[in-house]
């Protein structure tokens, strides 16, 4: 039994604890053995810090959601108001277009420019169905009298799922953004970890609408 | 034995977001990443999505799931579901690359719990002890 590679080191203990730098590894002070992270994977993490900071938001407004769903000063409740055949809907396009942005950074990371501008353009149509349906959902609400001013529960009901609309909305401006800055800038590094925060950018706005048609629509409707 | 280096290529597996097929960046040997190898993973997580998108909707019929469960379902769908997006949207893996973004996923997830399930935990227990506003009127004879 001969002791262990260097690769055999660096692979069963990534960090090194205990044993220092692998053999053949240069250290570099205060990066630890193998230098500074590359750079996209530094990126990713600083928006992915951003993103949770965006997360816990999100977390106030569903919790004074679930605090104030019985607040309705004698006005409308969930089950009056709330038709799942649109929150359906409205799932159904963010999940595609979660979907088609995920093509789109295959096409990215491939430097093909048609598919990127292609699946990027479903993926704004997809957004803005999402957004107009809601839009149409929201003045629906306002126009039989049931607008944020009418309780506690639709003011904490148009925090939330407006504050996730902003956020859509927000994220189509950054698409429209990438489909111009594509074909003018190129696939060059500093475009292409753009795109990357932006593809975890609309991922986790998918995953805050999953909460929001779980707790605000589907548990707001079967609660009395 | 197991001193075959390439063993622990796995480490590399997670394909990432938007990673440079390279040389010198390439993730793996054994596995490398093609277009329809991560195209699979996507189609895979839409399908496991969308199929728990459905169970969630599909359990509000009448006598599906037992009716005081039904609350808990919807939970336990929901949280399968941002755990497949996680996985196959954003490719959080085990992977050492990673493991920041997993722990300050963890540090997100408790302050979450700490302001969701707090609030509702201190709410309850305030409504619990206030006196209803028509005793209260009662009381100041009013």
């Amino acid at each position: 039994m001969s002791a262990p590679s260097a690769a055999l080191r660096a692979g069963s203990d990534p960090y090194h604890i205990g044993h220092g730098p692998a053999a053949g590894v240069p250290e570099y002070t205060g990066h630890g053995a193998g230098g500074p992270s590359p750079k996209r994977i530094v990126v990713g993490y600083g928006f992915w810090i951003f993103i949770l900071s965006d997360v816990i938001l999100f977390s106030c407004f569903f919790a004074t959601y679930t605090v104030l769903i019985d607040a309705r000063n004698g006005g409308p409740g969930p089950q009056q108001l709330f038709d799942l055949h649109n929150t359906a809907i409205e799932t159904a396009c963010l999940l595609l277009s979660s979907f088609t942005c995920g093509m789109t950074s295959l096409a990215v990371a491939r430097h093909n420019l048609l598919w990127s501008e292609i699946t990027l353009a479903i993926t704004g149509l997809l957004g803005l169905t999402f957004i107009a349906l809601e839009i149409h959902e929201f003045l629906g609400l306002a126009a039989q009298g049931a607008g944020p001013t009418r309780s506690a529960f639709l003011t904490s009901f148009f925090a939330l799922v407006g504050c996730h609309g902003a956020h859509v909305s927000a994220g189509l401006l950054w698409l429209g953004t990438m489909m111009a800055q594509f074909p003018a800038k190129g696939f060059k590094e500093s475009i292409r970890h753009r795109y990357l925060c932006f593809s975890l950018f609309w991922h986790a706005l998918d995953i805050i609408w999953i909460g929001i048609f779980t707790v605000v629509y589907l548990i707001g409707v079967i609660t009395p | 034995m197991s001193s075959d280096p390439e063993r622990f290529e796995e480490f590399d597996l997670g394909s990432h977001v938007g990673e440079e097929h390279i040389a010198g960046e390439a993730p793996s040997e054994l596995h490398p990443a093609t277009l329809g190898s991560e195209l699979r993973g996507y189609l895979t997580g839409l399908v496991f999505a969308a199929a728990l998108t459905a169970a969630s909707f599909w359990s509000l019929h009448e006598h599906v799931i037992y009716g005081p469960g039904i609350v808990m379902a919807l939970i336990v769908f929901g949280l399968a579901q941002v755990g497949v997006h996680l996985a196959f949207f954003l490719h959080l893996t085990t992977a050492p690359d990673n493991t920041n973004n997993a722990l300050a996923l963890a540090f997100g997830v408790l302050i979450v719990s700490l302001i969701f399930f707090g609030s509702i935990w201190v709410m309850y227990h305030m409504n619990q002890n206030m006196i209803p506003a028509r005793a209260l009127l009662e009381m100041r004879g009013g």
